[in-house]
């Protein structure tokens, strides 16, 4: 096996005008969890449909398993699983008869299918459902019995497009356990998602994209540390008190490495630091010794957020209607949705 | 929940089988086709539904309108009529080729298939051929409502067998028109609009209500042409036989024998196929890819 089980280099999609992706790389090692992370628009989706063969690239490079998804995906088709943002189930079959469909269509042998049918719905905890129409499913099981159907032939890679836009805070959850427990088998994976929380707790790296491009990558311990340290951010009654704060932090050191770096803001004293509740703890005797009294204290930790915003100059959560609308009428995608 | 046992190294890759072609094609056309007949056994409202309209066309042209439609003294109208109540049965039903595929798309299940290694043409075989499994279905419970309204088919039940076979073929063909509207309308509701006016003057503007002499010469050069009253006209001649002239001396059927007629049908039958196959496995790949 090569290297990487998904790669991409320089992959190119124009829609006519619209110019989808730019010219990505990406790049995930066997059984790892890659998150493509980016607003409605960017490109996520459209990466995903090149990846499992369901369109072509304009230009670029796509591999699976180290196998060029254009020159023989009917390798790839049986290699990967997709499980979608649509919940791509058929209503009207039970989940059982929807995970049987798609056993029998993935060519598995006859006598294998209905085994492997009730396997994933014990393991995902549809058994008590199984013998009803999906349609009576709730959102959240529909994007179970979704991610059951892309795995009843055991792809070895996996490609998860918004598993859980538009489910609950409970469902994601719950969605989220069943992932990592997958990675746990061994299975490679590639997310996207719009939602940094989700990100931030799944894959082991990251790639932002925006209009198309890969604007940064690496994990997400990384890009939170190009944002910098946990700030502790002290109020004071009046710029007075907070220029003696100031002073009388720096005399004593109290917040380490971060008095250095320390800044006035009118009424407001900021200290990045290494251990937020660590130096507030000395932060507050320094100042108590001076007889010194803060009206507020806040720490902020950079998160994903922080770290997309610079990045990107918006806000991650953009309208998700405009995705549906691009994505869903004729499997195209408009650019920035910025 | 319980976690299957797999090996550290994880799921094995699986190499490729580019050898099976043609069984797969069998194979997932058949999945395919159970999947939808599957829906039709679950939601039987959708074979009430496409029954309603047609007996309500039974109905009306029976009751209401046929009483001004003379034939001819040897022919009843509801013995005319019920051919092209047939063939409009079918017609009307291949619409929810079209509708289906496009809800299909909406709702992300076609890009599911093209995602797994399954036959690309396997998803639009399977859909045509579950329209044609219900189109049997609807076209036998309407022969007995034809009954029940007086309909007899005077020429033998092989003849009539005949009739219905071309009739339920034809109506495959278009499934095959309807497909490509559908997967080229961006969801059901405008596919549903898309197919009816494609639909419906091919069906009124025919033989299949009224004997076409009557009406204006370019209508009737149309009516006389056109795939749908060839396709009726044909199944008319296997129900009825020979039909002398009316009073009037107008031809109650085109002139031909039972058999050329059938082969005409088929004809246009599989030129409508040849012509839109095609066409629909292409806006299936645009629409997917």
């Amino acid at each position: 096996m090569s290297e990487y089980a998904i790669r991409a280099e320089g992959l190119v999609k124009h829609f006519g005008d619209v110019h989808a992706l730019e010219g990505i790389d990406l790049a995930v090692r066997p059984g790892r969890v890659y998150g493509l992370l980016g607003p409605n628009g960017a490109g996520k989706t459209t990466a995903v449909r090149i990846l499992t063969t369901i369109l072509q690239p304009t230009g670029g490079l796509a591999e699976v398993l180290g196998v060029d998804v254009t020159k023989d995906p009917q390798f790839v088709r049986e290699n990967i699983g997709l499980a979608g943002q649509y919940a791509a189930v058929d209503e009207n079959l039970t989940g059982r008869e929807n995970l049987r469909l798609i056993g029998k269509l993935t060519h598995m042998p006859k006598p294998a299918v209905a085994g492997r049918a009730d396997e994933l719905l014990a393991r995902f905890g549809l058994e008590h459902a199984a013998d009803r129409p999906s349609k009576t499913y709730s959102g959240g099981m529909r994007r179970r019995l979704d991610l059951a159907a892309a795995l009843v032939h055991e792809p070895p890679v996996l490609f998860l497009d918004e598993p859980t836009t538009g489910l609950d805070p409970a469902s994601r959850q719950d969605l989220w356990g069943v992932i990592e427990e997958l990675v746990a088998d061994g299975t490679t994976v590639l997310l996207t998602t719009q939602y940094l929380e989700e990100a931030d707790r799944l894959a082991e790296r990251l790639a932002v994209i925006d209009s198309g491009t890969v604007i940064a990558e690496g994990t997400p311990h990384e890009l939170k540390s190009q944002l910098g340290a946990t700030v502790v951010e002290v109020g004071f009654p009046s710029s007075d008190a907070a220029g003696r704060a100031a002073d009388a932090l720096r005399r004593s050191g109290a917040a380490g490495a971060g008095t250095a770096e320390l800044r006035v803001e009118g009424h407001l004293v900021e200290l990045p630091v290494d251990d937020g509740p660590k130096a507030v703890v000395s932060i507050l005797r320094t100042l108590d010794d001076d007889g010194l009294s803060p009206t507020t204290i806040n720490v902020r930790e950079p998160s994903l957020d922080d770290v997309f915003l610079s990045l990107t100059g918006h806000k991650a959560e953009a309208d998700r209607d405009a995705e549906q609308a691009a994505t869903k009428g004729r499997g195209r995608k408009q650019r920035g949705a910025a | 929940m319980t976690t299957v046992t797999t090996t550290v190294d994880g799921p094995a890759t699986r190499t490729a089988a580019h050898g099976n072609t043609l069984s797969w094609l069998v194979s997932d056309s058949i999945a395919v086709t159970g999947r939808y007949l599957k829906a039709y056994q679950r939601v039987p409202q959708l074979l009430v539904f496409s029954t309603i309209q047609p007996i309500m066309f039974v109905l009306l042209f029976r009751y209401v309108f046929g009483s001004a439609i003379p034939i001819s003294d040897d022919v009843s109208y509801v013995d005319y009529l019920m051919p092209g109540i047939f063939v409009q049965t079918v017609l009307f039903g291949s619409t929810s080729t079209g509708v289906g595929l496009a809800e299909d798309a909406g709702k992300g299940l076609l890009e599911r298939f093209q995602s797994l290694p399954m036959s690309r043409a396997a998803v639009l075989i399977g859909r045509t051929l579950a329209d044609l499994v219900r189109n049997i279905f609807v076209v036998i419970l309407m022969t007995a409502v034809g009954f029940a309204v007086g309909f007899r088919f005077h020429n033998g039940i092989g003849n009539f067998v005949l009739c219905l076979t071309l009739i339920v073929v034809f109506g495959f063909a278009f499934s095959w028109v309807a497909a490509v509207i559908g997967l080229g309308a961006p969801n059901s509701e405008a596919a549903q609009a898309a197919i009816f006016p494609f639909i419906f003057p091919l069906t009124f503007a025919s033989s299949a209500f009224v004997p076409t002499y009557g009406m204006p010469d370019a209508l009737r050069w149309f009516a006389e042409h056109q795939p749908v009253s060839i396709v009726v006209d044909a199944a008319r001649t296997f129900v009825l036989g020979t039909v002398p002239p009316t009073k009037d001396g107008h031809q109650v059927l085109l002139e031909g024998s039972a058999g050329g007629k059938l082969l005409v049908g088929l004809l246009w039958t599989a030129m409508i196929i040849a012509v839109a196959a095609p066409l629909a496995v292409r806006a299936y790949r645009r629409k997917t890819g």
